[in-house]
């Protein structure tokens, strides 16, 4: 890799331009796309290759391609900086995601209990969220218990593209989410996404434990069930 | 990050060590069959002083991918390596999984002087 266009691939994730990476077989000629002029089957399949955030080989014509995707990292949004999110954070990062903590409580959202290694946001979950612009690779998941701060999240996350949205509750205290979210005018499709109660069902009891829950739940909403899995 | 495949963001990892002055060569997996463990896209980066980030296999070829890496450094030709293996000659070669997978070795920047 020629070091002009390692520099390009850098700057690209340096301002999280997604971007695939485009290397000629055998001989190791290389382009970026989208920035380097390429003929449209190959930048398509490149686009494709992005999306499906999957490596592909294409041959076109008498050339063979390997098209590596390079995304922006996965992003997870944890509303409330709450005990569980303290396990959460250091669990969250090495499976690759960005994590943003948000809570307007500044006792709670500090970088002593969140480390120094996540974006904190003191801002209502509204703005925050509103701001933070959750795409579909994005995970929600909200901490709080509190009305006040989960609903206002819950309704810019249901009605944004991300892939995961979860909640903390039990299912009394879904049921009253779940009215109260209609009652904002959020519809029963939308309502349907929550994961509720959060996290997959391991009986998990300890901050640690429902931490690894959560997080095997949007690893499973991320790459697919077992169902999908026997699918594909 | 090879966002595709895991969290460890080798490029990086790799353009550090490239920064400090080092010489530094890129592995990556370009195809697999069978049950390699490594998707596609993982990388391995190697530097000429021995420094090691990633993997391109559980660590049944990256002894041989290193060599070859450093190979590429010292020529500034890239090369397309070709692991393909049948489970019964498996040991020999150190591909205990019966998978076969293509490694696209190549040196990060050019060669220096």
């Amino acid at each position: 890799m020629k070091s002009d266009l390692l520099d390009r691939l850098m700057a690209a994730r340096a301002a999280k331009v997604p971007l695939a990476l485009l290397t000629r077989l055998p001989d190791g000629a290389q382009l970026l796309v989208p920035g380097d002029a390429v003929p449209e089957a190959l930048a398509a399949e490149a686009r494709a290759a992005i999306d499906a955030d999957a490596a592909r080989n294409v041959t076109i014509g008498n050339e063979t391609w390997f098209i590596a995707p390079e995304n922006p990292p996965l992003r997870l949004i944890i509303v409330g900086a709450v005990h569980i999110a303290q396990a959460l954070v250091p669990m969250a990062l090495p499976l690759g995601f960005a994590v943003n903590v948000v809570d307007p409580r500044r006792a709670f959202a500090t970088e002593e209990r969140m480390g120094d290694r996540v974006t904190i946001s003191g801002d209502w979950p509204d703005e925050a969220m509103a701001a933070l612009k959750p795409d579909a690779r994005t995970a929600v998941v909200t901490l709080t218990h509190d009305p006040k701060l989960d609903d206002p999240a819950l309704e810019v996350a249901l009605r944004s593209p991300a892939f995961y949205v979860g909640s903390l509750g039990s299912r009394k205290t879904h049921a009253k989410r779940v009215a109260r979210l209609t009652e904002a005018g959020l519809t029963e499709a939308e309502i349907a996404r929550i994961a509720a109660p959060v996290g997959l069902d391991i009986g998990a009891v300890t901050a640690p434990e429902i931490a690894v829950s959560i997080l095997a739940q949007i690893v499973s909403a991320r790459r697919g069930g077992p169902k999908k899995r026997a699918e594909g | 990050m090879s966002a595709a495949t895991d969290s460890e963001d080798i490029l990086a990892t790799a353009a550090g060590w490239k920064a400090e002055g080092e010489r530094v060569a890129i592995a990556t997996v370009v195809e697999t069959w069978g049950s390699s463990p490594r998707p596609a896209g993982s990388r391995l980066a190697v530097t000429a002083s021995g420094r090691i980030a990633g993997s391109v296999s559980g660590g049944c070829i990256e002894g041989a991918v290193a060599e070859v890496a450093r190979e590429t450094m010292e020529t500034g030709v890239p090369q397309l390596l070709d692991f393909g293996i049948s489970d019964e000659r498996a040991w020999e070669v150190g591909l205990a999984c019966g998978g076969k997978l293509k490694v696209f070795v190549e040196p990060l920047g050019e060669r220096l002087g």
